[in-house]
Order: C-alpha cells, then structure tokens, then sequence
C-alpha cells in the first residue's frame, strides 16, 4: 500500500520511459520486499490502535450499535475504584518482580561469567525456565504451593515452619506470583548481563589492578559503568514486561482471593471478552499503551545518550 | 598466604552453593511435575523418588480423556507456519532495508520499529471485531497472521536487517554484475549466508508461539482447535486437584521441546543476547 504511494509520487515527474526503468529498478524491488510487512503494519497494528482509540469513545459491547458517547468511558474509570486496585496491583507487581529479577540476573551473571568447571550446567539449569512456557510453569507451582499439604509447606514442615494457603491468603498471593515470576525470567536478563560483561574491555581490569583497585574497587569503578546501559535498558524492558503480566495470574489466582492480584490486563481480558464491554476494555486498554509508551520514551532517549556503548 | 587460600576455598564453596541452591530450585519443580506425574492419585502430596505404584497410566488417561494429539498438532503446525512467514518475509524485508536503497526506506523501517512499542494487549480488542467480522474467529488464521506481520514479526525484520547490514557489499555487486535479479540475489546469495541469524530467529519464534497464551485463549472456542498452554489451563479447570493428570498433561506439553531445545541452548541463548532480548 504504502509502496504505491511512494511509486505515484515519483512517477510523474519521470515520464513513462522511466515507468519502464522502475518497474524491476532496485527501488521497485526495494518496495516490493517490504511491501507485505508495511501492509501488516498498516492493517494489523496502526489502523487497530487508531480504531481503538475511537472504541474507547464509544459505549460498545457484543451485539448492538455503537453510540458515541465522549470521554463517558474515562470518567468511570476514574471513578471506578476495582480499576484503582488493579493499576496498584500492576505497580506492586511490578515494584516486586523488577528488582528481585535484576539483582538475582546480576548476580547470576557475576558468578557465572568465569569458565570454572561445572559453570555449563548452571547456566541451562537457570535457562530452562525461560523456555518453558508460563502456563506448565504456573500450573507446576500453583501445585507446589498447594495448601497444607504442598510442596513448599512440606519442606517448611521439616524446619518446623507450619506454612499459609499461599495462593488463598490476600496478604501472600501476590507475592507468591511475583517470586514464580521472577524464577521464570531471570535467565533471560542473566544471558543479556553476561553478554554485557564479556564485552568488558580486558585491559581496563588489567590497569585497574596496577593502580592497586582490590576486587570490589574493580566492580564499582569499571564493570559497573560499562554495563550500565545494558542493566538500565534490561530493567526498562522488564518494567514494560511486568505490566504486561497475565498467564501466571490465570493460571494461579484468577485475579484473587478478592481483587488482590487483579492486574492490568486481566482487567482488560475481563471486560472485553468476560463481560463483552468493548469500549470500557479499549479505554482500559489504552492507559496501558499510555504507560508502556512513557516506559518506551525512556528507554529510546536511554538508548541515544548511550550508542557510543553499543557498536 | 595459608589465610589466602582458606578464604579461596571458602569463595569457591560459597560461589558454588549459591549457584546450586539457585539451580535447584529452577530444576526441581520440573523434576517434581515428572515426578507427579507417575503418582497414584491419592499419593500426590508424598514424597516418594520413584512413584509407588508407579501409574503410566496416568498419561494413557490424559490422551483419553482428552484429544490431546490435537492440541499437539495445532500447536506443532502453527508455530512452523508463523516460524516460516517471519523467516521469509522478516529476511526478505530485512534484506531490502539493509541493501536496496529507495526512497523513504528509513521511514518506513521507523514506522515498522515504532510498532513493537505497542503492545499485543491492546490492540487485540480492535482486531478481535475485525476477525468476528471477517468470520475468522474460531478459526487459526488469527493465531498466524497476527504474530507474522504484528510485532513478533517486526522483530524479525530488525533481527535480520542487522544481520545483513554486516555482509560486505563486494558479494552482491559480484552477483549483480552477474545479472543475477534482486530476488536471486536474496536467495540464493543472502539467505544462505543468514543462517545463523535465521537458525536464533527460528528457535526465538517457534518458542514463542508455542508457548503463546493470550491470543489463542481469545480467538479459539472449540476444544478440538486449541492449542496445548490454552488446553493446559483448560483442563486446570476440568480436572481440579487431579493433580497427578496436570502433571501428565504438562509434561508431554514441555519435555518434549525441552530436549530438542537443550541441543539448540546453545544458539538460542546466544540468539537472546544478540538480540538483546526484544
């Protein structure tokens, strides 16, 4: 679509003997190649979000016409106290799940970054959740959970610990979600760390020792620098990712016991495909993109100030 | 010096009991569902090394009671077919954006990249009335066109242009010299030279659509349609507490990819860290 656009615009000007040039130019090829992926931006991702936008204005729901209804959506979710509860439980996951998932990354990629015997089999022990999908993962852990007699509260047993209902207890569950969470994605920020740290230039540790810096001098005064664009952007994209939670709260809480672990998108799941409360959902909906994007802004600006870092 | 060594000795004991702690417990809940999942149903909650009685059976109930090769084989051939559009058009698109100069090529590559700051989330509403409207609901065409020219696919493209922004120009003057046509060009010359990149966006995006939940549990109604994460948390209803069944289910849903992926660990972490993770 958008390469016939481009086309039209260059055509005129060059008359019809150069049509003929364009037609199998490097430019022709260059839009005909990407051609499919700009239609599928178009159809799949701006005209939805545009589209939403309108829906958000609307008070659409499965069956009947859509009416027009204004900024109504709006003013009922500022008045909508649930909606308050989920956006504070989305902020309290994330407030838990962020910083349990860097430091252990961190400190997984410290102890992992020399090749000392053994190292190989720790790495895919910590990698293999992250391939396992979120739903077993859940599934395993709701069940290990369990109540009396889980798992975990069996283990407790044993240092004479009598465990709670974690997943039924409103003070417990988000928590337990959160660490279920954080289990299943450190892996992936502890390969992005490693990564930064073996792109640590040698020679600076080398003169760091000859100016007599001991070991911790060393990780607050050259590693730490170096990696800090790759912990910062890591920690944007896993802010971003946490207020994106929902298979593990499907699959362990529903949302409960009460509202307690009622997130963002399970609110938006529940409206538009629950209670079928299209234009309610979109408006839900589109504070999330409001906030993803400020999270997005960051990193992109984060990102500029520090290219000289990256290639 | 004695002191030295004894405090090396307690690093390394400390360095590797932190590492073992940490590794267990990533392991044993995965140890404990396979575990689980030969129990007799009223032992589920005994520790027990090799389940007695040990009840295979339990997997022959699940395949039973359930079509469970069907949720298996939606999810198989989906994720060839949505790893499949965002190799070819993901490269193809790549290709031209890294080597084909035209005008607007960086705006258009801008526009692509702005999209994966939208999330999945919230444009799903919006296109779940397009597919009603399209009678696409219930069907699978929605959990393989979204993915391929959504954002999962976008990354695609970024993945592979980076990828052919690093090969050197001489190879394709030579080939056009050659009068080798532009598609030739991407696929006999290109293509072939993208096999690593290709290999970690093929890992990345089987894995990712195979463990996909959110969209199949909007688009799909019909048990016999779904697939295995959405069967899963399907049957975590069905069957309740029969927790020995769960485990049944959730270990042919997981083990099965998890060897083959275990051979391929190697590319795929290194295909993370090159990618930077999305």
């Amino acid at each position: 679509m958008e390469s016939n656009v481009q086309t039209a615009k260059v055509l005129p000007t060059k008359g019809k003997k150069r049509r003929k040039k364009f037609i199998g130019s490097e430019a022709f090829y260059g839009y005909l190649f990407v051609s499919p992926m700009v239609i599928g931006f178009l159809l799949v991702m701006l005209f939805p979000l545009v589209y939403s936008i309108y829906m958000s204005l609307t008070d659409w729901q499965l069956l009947g016409d859509p009416n027009f209804i204004g900024s109504e959506n709006y003013q009922r979710l500022v008045n909508d106290p649930d909606f308050w509860v989920v956006l504070k439980n989305t902020l309290i996951f994330a407030a838990g799940l962020v910083p349990i998932n860097i430091l252990m990354a961190l400190l997984l990629a410290l102890l992992l970054q020399k090749n000392l015997p053994g190292i190989g089999f720790f790495r895919t022990a910590i990698f293999i959740p992250v391939m396992t999908s979120i739903v077993v993962w859940s599934i395993i852990w709701k069940y290990m959970f369990g109540t009396e007699e889980g798992f975990i509260n069996q283990i407790l047993a044993v240092i004479g610990i009598d465990g709670p209902a974690w997943l039924y207890d409103p003070d417990l569950a988000m928590g337990a979600v959160i660490v279920v969470s954080a289990l299943k994605n450190v892996g992936l920020n502890m390969v992005l760390f490693l990564a930064a740290l073996q792109q640590v230039d040698k020679n600076l540790y080398e003169a760091s020792y000859l100016d007599g810096a001991n070991r911790l001098k060393q990780f607050t005064n050259v590693t730490l620098p170096m990696i800090t664009p790759t912990v910062f952007l890591t920690l944007i994209l896993t802010v971003i990712g946490s207020m994106k939670v929902f298979g593990q709260i499907y699959v362990m809480t529903n949302g409960g016991p009460g509202n307690t672990t009622k997130v963002l998108v399970y609110y938006i799941w529940e409206n538009a495909f629950k209670l079928f409360d299209f234009g309610y959902a979109s408006a839900i909906a589109l504070v999330l993109f409001v906030i993803i994007l400020f999270f997005t802004i960051i990193q992109w600006s984060a990102r500029k100030r520090w290219v000289f870092h990256e290639e | 010096m004695k002191n030295k060594k004894k405090s090396g000795i307690f690093t390394k004991l400390s360095f590797y009991g932190v590492l073992t702690l940490i590794s267990l417990i990533m392991i044993v809940p995965l140890l404990w569902m396979i575990n689980t999942s030969f129990k007799d149903s009223t032992k589920v909650f005994v520790f027990q090394f090799i389940p007695n009685p040990f009840k295979w059976e339990n997997y022959l109930q699940v395949l039973e009671s359930t079509p469970f090769h069907l949720f298996y084989f939606n999810s198989f051939y989906i994720a060839i077919l949505v790893t499949a559009g965002t190799i070819f058009l993901g490269s193809l698109a790549g290709y031209a954006f890294a080597k084909l100069t035209f005008k607007g090529s960086s705006f258009l590559f801008l526009c692509l990249l702005s999209t994966m700051m939208i999330p999945v989330e919230v444009i799903t509403i919006p296109l779940f009335l397009f597919m009603r409207d399209l009678g696409l609901i219930n069907t699978h065409v929605p959990l393989i066109a979204i993915p391929i020219l959504g954002p999962a696919g976008v990354f695609g493209v970024f993945v592979m242009r980076q990828f052919f922004l690093l090969v050197p120009k001489e190879l394709e003057e030579a080939a056009k010299l050659d009068g080798c046509s532009y598609f030739r060009i991407y696929w006999n010359i290109m293509l072939p030279l993208a096999k690593p990149a290709v290999a970690t966006l093929t890992i990345f995006t089987f894995l990712t659509s195979w463990n996909e939940f959110y969209e199949p549990l909007i688009y799909i109604n019909s048990k016999e349609l779904m697939t295995l994460p959405v069967a899963l948390a399907l049957f975590t209803d069905e069957v309740g507490t029969k927790w020995e069944l769960l485990m049944s289910a959730s270990v042919m849903a997981t083990v099965p990819l998890l060897i083959v992926f275990f051979f391929a660990q190697k590319q795929f972490i290194e295909g993370v860290a090159m990618t930077g993770g999305k």
